[in-house]
């Protein structure tokens, strides 16, 4: 196999990169020690490696983060299962989205997080706090990306379903559904991304329960190699998330 | 020209359509698509319907299809009104239509699986028609793993799956290049004579429709009334050797020659429209 070949393999497209990322790296720890980036403010790559095992055994960081991921866990069931039913319903019912669909891309563009006292009045300083609020920051794209997907529908392909007369069930399950998924699974990116900006940066601002208290900690005591170690335990929570629902996607959908 | 009783339905005729006419309301007034069209097509019979661009085919497809209402005149199988989808009708569609998720086997399939047939036995029937269509040992893969022409064929062999007494196509083949075009109509010319399936083509291709009918009902442009009925006497079996023949030659200059007034009026028309600032209805 070609080299060129070789890189646009799905291998070969992880080797570089992970080999991109380690030259990062590497060139922010030449131009460190350089003095050409000041170690107040960024430290040294090396530093934060090393600091990992410190903060897996004094900051309990392993417990921390699965406690971020349970909570973006909870909030990513609910976007999708609340997400997906909203969309469909939106789709079914033309006036409740002609009524509410510009309502709901307000709700994508707003700063849900800065409501989170109303949530600590509600639910209190607790997890579900954190899971409400990362629920409804990353339920508008699921919301719009279903709405779009749906409506998207090649014609053709509900054509051919009424060709062989499908009942409006087999209609959606069978083809609208599917036809769908991929604009659904955008919306499903995009709204674990808001939910994880979101449930990071309440646990922050709350102090309270994973990865983001543990940040907000280490900030405070200026332990600046632990805190982007956490921040690296962060990126680890997003990746899996990622990981787990493009494999949901090819399972439910094969790659074309 | 057309005789008086060519467009009345044949006493044995599988489907006929009788005094079939669609008008739709646009911004520049109401269009009659079709006008007052008459035809009948017997048990395993092949006719083409062709026509220009515009003079509405597709309109005719979707009435006789059963996807567009609100028509004046009759559609009946058998003597039987058809009104909506029917199940003795299969339509293959002129834009691509497999399912991009499902493999050619769960394409083909689809029909079967909508009639709730048990999965073992709606594989094997499937695999039947996937193979008769040439496409054996492609039963796994993907459509965009496919060709145009290999797609369209899916198209074909899952309409087929559902074992329609009549196959209704929309110019299946209009997206291909030529040459797949005239390996295609052999295909569906030898599953036409293996299976005795009686065909109704809609196309706008002089080619195809000589080579794979019996008949061809030449359009006008719009409205779209049936301006002329010709036979094609060509002998079966028939495969793509036969344009190369002298009769094939004089089918199709007989057909142009009727079509080439009608193309030219729609021409005219649609850039009168233009000049105009109108839409194409």
């Amino acid at each position: 196999m070609r080299l060129k070949d070789w890189a646009r393999s799905r291998n070969g497209a992880r080797a570089v990169g992970v080999t991109a990322t380690v030259a990062f790296f590497v060139l922010v720890e030449a131009l460190i020690r350089a003095g050409l980036v000041n170690q107040f403010i960024v430290p040294l790559p090396s530093q934060i490696i090393a600091s990992i095992p410190r903060i897996i055994a004094e900051e309990h960081v392993l417990d921390r983060f699965l406690q971020t991921m349970q909570e973006v866990l909870w909030a990513s069931v609910m976007i999708a299962v609340v997400g997906i039913s909203i969309g469909v319903l939106f789709f079914k019912f033309r006036g409740l989205r002609l009524a509410c669909e510009s309502w709901v891309g307000a709700m994508a563009a707003a700063p849900i997080v800065l409501l989170y006292p109303l949530f600590l009045v509600i639910f209190g300083r607790s997890a579900t706090t954190i899971v409400m609020i990362g629920f409804v920051a990353g339920l508008a794209p699921v919301i719009l990306k279903t709405i779009e997907g749906l409506a998207g529908t090649r014609a053709v392909l509900l054509n051919v379903g009424r060709s062989f007369k499908v009942t409006p069930s087999q209609q959606f399950w069978k083809i609208l559904l599917p036809a769908a998924l991929p604009s659904v699974f955008v919306g499903l990116r995009l709204g674990l991304i808001f939910a994880m900006i979101n449930i990071v940066g309440v646990e922050f601002l709350i102090n309270f329960g994973g990865l983001g208290q543990l940040i907000n900690e280490l900030a405070e005591r200026y332990d600046l190699p632990g805190t982007y170690g956490a921040i690296g335990f962060v990126i680890l929570t997003s990746m899996l998330f990622f990981d787990v629902t493009a494999r949901i996607e090819r399972w439910l959908r094969p790659v074309e | 020209m057309l005789n008086s009783d060519a467009s009345a339905p044949a006493a044995n005729a599988l489907l006929a359509v009788e005094h079939v006419s669609k008008h739709f309301p646009t911004p520049e007034g109401v269009v009659t698509a079709v006008e007052d069209f008459s035809f009948s097509v017997k048990a395993g019979e092949f006719v083409s319907i062709i026509g220009p661009s515009g003079c509405g085919k597709s309109t005719l497809f979707n009435i006789i299809g059963g996807l567009l209402g609100g028509y004046e005149g009759r559609v009946s199988v058998d003597g039987a009104t058809v009104s909506g989808t029917h199940p003795s009708i299969g339509m293959v569609f002129q834009e691509e239509s497999t399912f991009p998720w499902r493999t050619v086997l769960d394409n083909v399939a689809f029909p079967l699986e909508i009639a709730g047939m048990d999965k073992a036995g709606r594989q094997e029937r499937a695999a039947h028609f996937v193979a008769l269509v040439g496409l054996q040992g492609f039963e796994r893969r993907l459509p965009a793993e496919l060709s145009g022409g290999m797609r369209q064929r899916v198209a074909i062999a899952r309409t087929l799956a559902s074992q329609p007494r009549i196959l209704l196509m929309d110019e299946p083949f209009a997206a291909l290049d030529e040459q797949t075009r005239l390996l295609l109509g052999d295909k569906v010319l030898q599953i036409q004579q293996e299976l005795k399936q009686t065909t109704l083509l809609i196309t706008h291709n002089l080619t195809e429709a000589v080579q794979l009918s019996d008949r061809v009902l030449v359009m006008t442009y719009r409205p779209g009334r049936l301006k002329r009925i010709v036979d094609i006497d060509l002998p079966h079996p028939r495969d793509s050797e036969v344009v190369s023949s002298e009769a094939f030659g004089h089918r199709v200059a007989e057909i142009w020659h009727d079509l080439r007034e009608e193309a030219s009026r729609g021409i005219a028309a649609d850039e009168a429209r233009v000049l105009r600032g109108g839409h194409r209805p």
